[in-house]
């Protein structure tokens, strides 16, 4: 009997799951490991599902997620650090039919952009925002984030996030899910294949209260390692998010229909 | 290249102010949407606008915005999925709008900002002025880029350069600036309104715009609005497009207005509320038997460069540049005249408006001496 070889296996009959066509061929420009790569893939699936590949626009922050646009094989646009929302508002407000939706990092959308985050979900903005929570600005290289937790070193606190004068980790999810405007809210993570499933269900349903134009926004905070600026393996940051980020943001939907659960 | 109707006009007059006649012009010159945070002297513009109600009228969207700041972002979002967006503001307010407006012209996305100019610096105060040339014509935000800038100096003009400024906009997708001061903004005076143009539908803007992003035509390639570009060979690639841009600019859309050079000895350059006042100083230069003429720069940027350097080559003996500043535009006229000729600057600032006699003094003082 001869040897099965890959070009043996690799053929329609066996395929299980497949890369969806709304990724575009170029390689990932993030670190192995790190939760961003994961996301967007769950967004894009969830738009392809949803069949919105032809009536979508994203609107792409400043972080390790600037390039988004260039794996996301759809409209885009690349806003200024923190003013996604305020981009994704007017392109929503002018194309109503359109889904809108942003894609955003802790420092993008709890910092510099704290404003524009939450006058969106105050207004109840139809959009969707996904809002990559990993605590630490990975592009610029690993300085604290609004998001950072009490006592961890990032490049900017380098003997610990001191509350006292640094300021305490800033709940935004919670926070806005105080909104009238905002329709749901969750938390999810990406570490694990269960994880992974949850988190897409909360992506699909956030995208389909846009298709059913629900009154207000959908949120979707993914809580996610950056092995880089944590200086972690990829798995000892994933342990390490388990143990410490978890406990802090508590995964799970916050606000279904509009009620805080 | 625009399939943009002329404007008509069918002799509706009506007694505005400026920032409203500049309101009312959005709605009819089919803006799609405004988006703007209250500010003196200019918020009659968004006062205007919601109780117009121009949802019903045209379809159009206004929305105040939580800064100006967040505005700004609108107008990028919007002008890249293709619509026509504005917004209007005064100093302070352009002065956050800043790094947006350097997004948008990296990006090439079309739009148009109306500033109302106050006294400065810092918070300053709400009256009329024209200190913010600088940051207008020189480029305002970060990077080598231009914008063209427009200077009304009538209520009618506040009104006639909406649309021109979106046929700017859209023909060479960048953002257009209007300047005009809280002298010309809050000011009343009689305007004739162009008839209401059609706002475009989805799919004109789809076929005008292959660029905007408003969801990935079936079978076809997507669209991304961005200003990024890491590689530094491709970003410089894209810097020489943006510089021929702006040459070609230069070359086609100058825009000034001449009155009673051709015998003049002297000539007044000044814009907006200047060009006002300084139009009645040479009203009375010729009553006292001197022979001067005014040049009023519509375009700030493209600078009529060229019409001066004609009346330099006749030989006037001097030139003196009128504005509300501590002396900004007197820079360009200067390096359109090349020593030439004497070029002085005069001006009241901090929200100070000179009078047409004060003009006259400084002609006579600075330029024509004894
Ligand atoms: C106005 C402005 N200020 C600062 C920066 C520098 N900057 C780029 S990304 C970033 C932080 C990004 O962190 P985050 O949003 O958490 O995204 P991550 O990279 O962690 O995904 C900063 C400070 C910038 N590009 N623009
Ligand atoms: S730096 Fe951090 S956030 Fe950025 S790609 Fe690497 S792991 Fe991900
Ligand atoms: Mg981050």
């Amino acid at each position: 009997m001869s040897e099965i070889t890959i070009k043996d296996i690799i053929k329609p009959e066996n395929i299980v799951y497949e890369k969806t066509s709304l990724m575009t061929d170029k390689s990932l420009s993030y670190c192995p490991g790190c939760g961003h790569g994961t996301t967007h893939r769950l967004v894009m699936e969830v738009l392809e599902e949803l069949g919105q590949e032809n009536d979508t626009i994203g609107v792409a922050p400043v972080g390790c997620s600037v390039l988004a646009y260039e794996f996301m094989n759809i409209d885009m646009q690349e806003a200024a650090h923190g003013r996604a929302p305020a981009v994704a508002t007017a392109i929503k407000r002018l194309w109503p039919d359109k889904i809108v939706f942003t894609y955003q990092g802790d420092g993008d959308l709890a910092a510099i952009g704290t404003a524009e985050t939450i006058h969106a979900c105050n207004r109840g903005e139809k959009i969707v925002i996904v809002f990559i929570n990993n605590g630490i600005y990975g592009m610029t290289g690993g300085q604290m984030a609004p998001t950072t937790l009490p006592g961890m070193k990032t490049s900017t606190s380098p003997y610990g996030r001191d509350v006292n004068s640094m300021g305490n980790p800033l709940k935004i999810t919670e926070l806005i899910a105080q909104l009238p405007g905002t329709y749901y809210v969750s938390r999810q993570a990406v570490h694990t294949p269960s994880a992974v499933r949850k988190a897409k269900k909360a992506i699909k349903k956030a995208f389909q209260n846009q298709l059913d134009d629900k009154p207000g926004l959908s949120f979707v905070e993914v809580v996610s390692n950056c092995n880089s600026g944590w200086k972690m393996e990829p798995v000892a940051s994933n342990v390490w998010m388990e143990e410490n980020m978890f406990p802090y943001y508590e995964l799970g939907d916050i606000k279904l229909e509009g009620n805080l659960l | 290249m625009m399939k943009q109707s002329k404007t008509n006009k069918m002799g509706e007059l009506r007694l505005m102010k400026g920032n409203e006649a500049f309101a009312e012009a959005a709605i009819r010159a089919g803006v799609d949407g405004y988006f703007g945070y209250p500010i003196t002297p200019q918020s009659e513009v968004i006062e205007y606008l919601m109780a117009e109600k121009p949802h019903e009228r045209t379809g159009m969207v206004v929305l105040q915005a939580e800064s100006e700041v967040a505005s700004i972002n609108m107008l990028y979002g919007g002008g890249g999925s293709g619509k026509k967006v504005m917004t209007s503001s005064s100093s302070p307010g352009i002065s956050l709008m800043q790094e947006g407006l350097s997004y948008m012209a990296g990006g090439e996305v079309p739009c148009v900002v109306a500033n109302v100019v106050r006294g400065g610096p810092g918070l300053g105060d709400i009256q009329p002025a024209q200190s913010d040339y600088f940051q207008s014509v020189k480029g305002g935000g970060h990077g080598d880029y231009r914008l063209p800038v427009l200077a009304p100096s009538s209520v009618q003009e506040m009104s006639d350069f909406v649309p021109i400024a979106y046929e700017l906009a859209f023909r060479y997708r960048t953002p257009v600036l209007i300047i005009s001061d809280g002298l010309i903004g809050q000011m009343m005076e009689k305007v004739e309104l162009f008839d209401q143009m059609p706002r475009l539908t989805d799919e004109e803007i789809n076929e005008l715009y292959p660029w905007a992003t408003n969801g990935k035509p079936k079978g076809k390639k997507r669209r991304v609005i961005t200003s990024l570009d890491l590689d530094p060979y491709k970003l410089e690639k894209h810097n020489f497009k943006l510089q021929s841009k702006y040459k070609t600019i230069e070359a086609e859309e100058v825009r000034c207005e001449i009155i009673e050079c051709e015998d003049a000895d002297y000539i007044i350059i000044a814009y907006g509320s200047s060009a006002r006042i300084s139009q009645k100083a040479i009203q009375l230069a010729r009553e006292e038997g001197l022979k001067v003429g005014l040049l009023r720069p519509i375009t700030l940027w493209p600078f009529p460069k060229k019409p001066i350097n004609e009346l330099v080559e006749k030989g006037v003996k001097g030139i003196l540049s009128v504005e509300m500043s501590a002396g900004q535009m007197v820079e360009d006229v200067k390096l359109a005249v090349r020593e030439r000729t004497k070029v002085e600057h005069f001006g009241r600032y901090g929200g100070v408006i000179h009078s047409p006699e004060e003009v006259l003094e400084a002609l006579k003082n600075q330029i024509i001496g004894d």
